[in-house]
């Protein structure tokens, strides 16, 4: 139990959804969510397929806790072969969707071909079907949650949608659920707008059953009572969402700011979690409305925010002077420092304009700032812009682009490129800020080393969420490590990629991680699930993961060589703060962390690496 | 009829639900603990509290059966399938009586009793036989298990605190 045993295959081609039993074996070597979709990808798939043609799939997919009691139980990623990127993607949200999705009895949904038109997919408990979409085409992620409700008289129902930017192509779509919550990174949104799906909407009545419902609540319990005592799950995020980072990263030197040419903002206090507590002069209201948790959170990081109702971006237009999902530290920083803006409302309002149109606020404020750099160069134009003035610290440049690359217009349509592409056409491929294609999230890695190790070698595309280092090097969890020395690095990111590889896995937040460690985790999967669970276990089956990931980039086409950074992390020193003259120290962690994971010094896990891991 | 409330009020010290909108984030942690202790799963479909999301205002509420003394449903149920529970005072639905009409869920005037499709029962909050699971579940005090005859005085010593003008003046 805990798992619902069923998946739904929807063929898009045909407009079929068929039942059919989840492959317990596999649930067994791969537990579910991250690491049993990926399983079910890489053998349904070429690797080397388009990620925007009929023969990608789209996968959907939760884990045994969720929706169940456990604390942060409510998550659910969507896998695939990402658009932005090439390499295989994994997109983890939260909010409700995915406990939804759970309470139908549906431990995953895959997606295959294209329908030949606009469709969504509904799900009311057993009953599944594909429902035209025409009505909803064209529209916002907003627009289309509210209509689907009201199409259904079921205020209950849950939706994940693409906005105009899936449609459009935007290589950095996301998908929304829940109005403001994202499986945001790598392009799943613009492989669900090739295969013309808008929605999927989600209504269930069934609920989730765990195997031991004693220990279970027992178990469940002791994990919370862990996280309320805890610094920061029960005090740090609580207060200021992960915007609690916003300062202490910038007083280490790590934010990067103006497309990494500097590691430290001067504007950073004015867009920090701190600043978004301060009553503003206009409605004598602070930015945060209110704490917003996702299902079964018992942390509650997410921020709801409001907008200056005088503020430019939102004076003549009512709809959005509404609370929403606020700024979280990666949007602030990509939206913000990245573009050296540090007007809070415009950042809100950016955020918001990502939200509704589904896009992915790190990517579209790290191209923009890319954009920024070459637009100072000279080597794009007011003209290319179409009158835009692209410079550093311009809020109207950056929430114009917002609004403009939501819709796949103008020069957002440029930005809609990601930064990879954007640099490439524009001659300065060095001026991306991306590994495999991704855009860098919010760490530095001169200031802070391991992260350089862990964007390189991310199976994703550059990611801090796939070995979140910054918890050991700056917050001293699980124990300090020193920030500025890459010595020892290479095995603190493989612990990390391997514990979070079981982490996406099971259904719960990555975030838990700050108080949790495996044995905090192990006894709840134990209880919910049949089986045995242990810590031991958990690790194989995160290092499983993690090698069918980078088997699955390798049969893609991609090498040791794509494990890189780019060349200003490498070549060009940090110039103030902590890490003043440091580059980052990529060269020399690389053949330990290849050493170490029984790789070839190609970057090849070997046979008896596969054969260990059980691959 | 059995006993009256009168009757129920001299044998017990009585405990009431706390919501405490303020502090709710929405997490649902309480819907999931009631499903769980009413219906063995979680379900949030199926609980007896609810939590509503006014996401343009950016608030959440939590809300359920406030077991009224002089309670509309079980004066309303035809079969006498709604009776008070000697140890808590909840008004408690009898499945082995309950017919389904659903006149409780019309009489109630807040909305708290509510029909089970899957069997054909009315149901709604019983407070747990006196621990209620909602609240101990609940990460940030919103929902708390507290003196009935008490539940306005923390909101009362907030109010409290600002009249105190003549101790400001003498300070």
């Amino acid at each position: 139990m805990s798992w619902a045993k069923r998946v739904l295959r929807v063929n898009l081609t045909e407009g079929t959804c068929k039942e059919e039993p989840l492959n317990m074996e596999w649930a067994d070597k791969y537990l579910g969510q991250r690491g049993l979709a990926t399983k079910y990808l890489a053998e349904e798939i070429d690797p080397k397929v388009d990620p925007l043609s009929p023969d990608n799939k789209l996968i959907i997919a939760t884990g045994p806790l969720t929706g169940t009691a456990a604390s942060t139980g409510g998550r659910w990623s969507v896998i695939t072969k990402g658009a932005l990127t090439g390499a295989i993607a994994c997109s983890n949200s939260g909010g409700f969707f995915g406990a939804e999705l759970k309470f139908a009895g549906w431990d995953m949904v895959i997606f295959e071909g294209k329908s030949p038109k606009p469709v969504y997919l509904l799900i009311q408990d057993d009953e599944a079907k594909l429902m035209d979409a025409s009505q909803y085409w064209g529209r916002t992620v907003w627009e289309t949650e509210k209509g689907l409700k009201a199409e259904h008289q079921d205020p209950q129902i849950r939706v994940a949608s693409i906005g105009q930017a899936g449609e459009a192509g935007v290589k950095f779509a996301g998908i929304v659920n829940d109005l403001h919550r994202a499986a945001g990174r790598s392009g799943v949104g613009t492989v669900m707008g090739s295969k013309n799906l808008k929605a999927v909407a989600v209504r269930g009545t069934k609920g989730v059953a765990v195997n031991d419902p004693e220990a279970f609540l027992k178990a469940t319990q002791e994990a919370k009572a862990v996280l309320a005592e805890n610094a920061v799950t029960g005090e740090g995020l609580p207060a200021l969402g992960t915007q609690v980072l916003m300062n202490v990263i910038n007083e280490t030197g790590a934010l990067p700011t103006h497309n990494h040419r500097d590691v430290q903002f001067d504007g950073a206090s004015n867009i920090s979690g701190e600043a978004m507590l301060e009553p503003r002069r206009s409605d004598g209201k602070p930015n945060l409305t209110r704490n917003g948790a996702c299902f079964g959170c018992t942390i509650g990081c997410g921020r709801i925010s409001t907008i200056d109702p005088t503020h430019y971006t939102v004076k003549d237009r009512e709809q959005y002077q509404i609370a929403s999902g606020g700024l979280e530290y990666e949007a602030a920083w990509a939206l913000g420092a990245a573009t050296g803006v540090d007007d809070l409302d415009a950042l809100t309002f950016a955020n918001f304009i990502c939200n509704e149109q589904g896009m992915d606020p790190i990517s579209f404020g790290a191209t923009v700032g890319a954009a920024m750099e070459l637009y100072e160069m000279g080597v794009i134009t007011k003209e290319q812009t179409g009158g835009i003035d692209l410079k550093f610290g311009n809020a109207e440049a950056l929430t114009t682009l917002a609004e403009l690359t939501g819709k796949g217009e103008g020069f957002g349509a440029e930005i809609g490129l990601g930064s990879k592409l954007l640099t490439e056409k524009y001659g300065h491929p060095d001026l991306s800020m991306s590994v495999k294609g991704q855009e860098f999230p919010a760490y530095d890695s001169r200031g802070i080393q391991g992260m350089g190790l862990t964007y390189a070698t991310s199976n994703r595309g550059a990611c801090h969420l796939r070995s979140y280092t910054v918890a050991s090097e700056i917050l001293g969890i699980p124990e300090k490590t020193d920030p500025l020395s890459s010595d020892g690095k290479a095995g603190l990111v493989i612990a990390f990629q391997d514990a979070t590889g079981a982490v996406d896995s099971a259904g719960i937040c990555v975030f838990t991680t700050f108080a949790w460690s495996l044995d905090n985790i192990a006894p709840q999967i134990d209880a919910a699930c049949e089986g045995e669970w242990t810590v031991d276990k958990l690790l194989e089956i995160g290092e499983r993961v993690w090698t069918l990931e980078r088997k699955f980039n390798i049969d893609a086409g991609f090498t040791g060589k794509d494990d890189n950074l780019p060349k200003r992390l490498l070549k060009e020193a940090a110039k103030t703060g902590p890490a003043e003259g440091k580059v980052n120290e990529l060269g020399k962690m690389l053949p330990e962390y290849y050493s170490l994971r029984g790789w070839t010094d190609d970057g090849v896990p070997t046979n008896e690496t596969l054969d260990r891991v059980a691959l | 009829m059995g006993l009256a409330v009168s009757d129920f009020r001299e044998v017990h010290m009585e405990k009431a639900l706390l919501l405490d909108a303020g502090k709710c984030t929405g997490c649902e942690q309480c819907e999931v603990a009631c499903s769980m202790i009413n219906e063995g799963v979680s379900n949030p479909a199926k609980s007896r509290i609810k939590v509503f999301n006014f996401h343009d205002e950016g608030r959440f509420v939590p809300y359920t059966c406030t077991q009224c003394d002089e309670a509309w449903c079980m004066h309303a149920c035809p079969v006498d399938a709604i009776t008070i529970a000697l140890d808590t005072g909840a008004k408690v639905v009898s499945d082995a009586l309950c017919v389904g009409c659903k006149v409780c869920t019309i009489a109630c005037p807040f909305g708290t009793v509510n029909y089970n499709p899957s069997t054909g029962k009315v149901i709604k909050c019983d407070l747990c036989g006196g621990d209620p699971a909602c609240a101990k579940a609940c990460p940030t005090g919103a929902i708390t298990w507290v003196e009935a005859g008490a539940t306005g005085y923390e909101k009362m010593k907030s109010w409290a605190k600002s009249t105190d003008a003549g101790a400001r003046a003498n300070a």
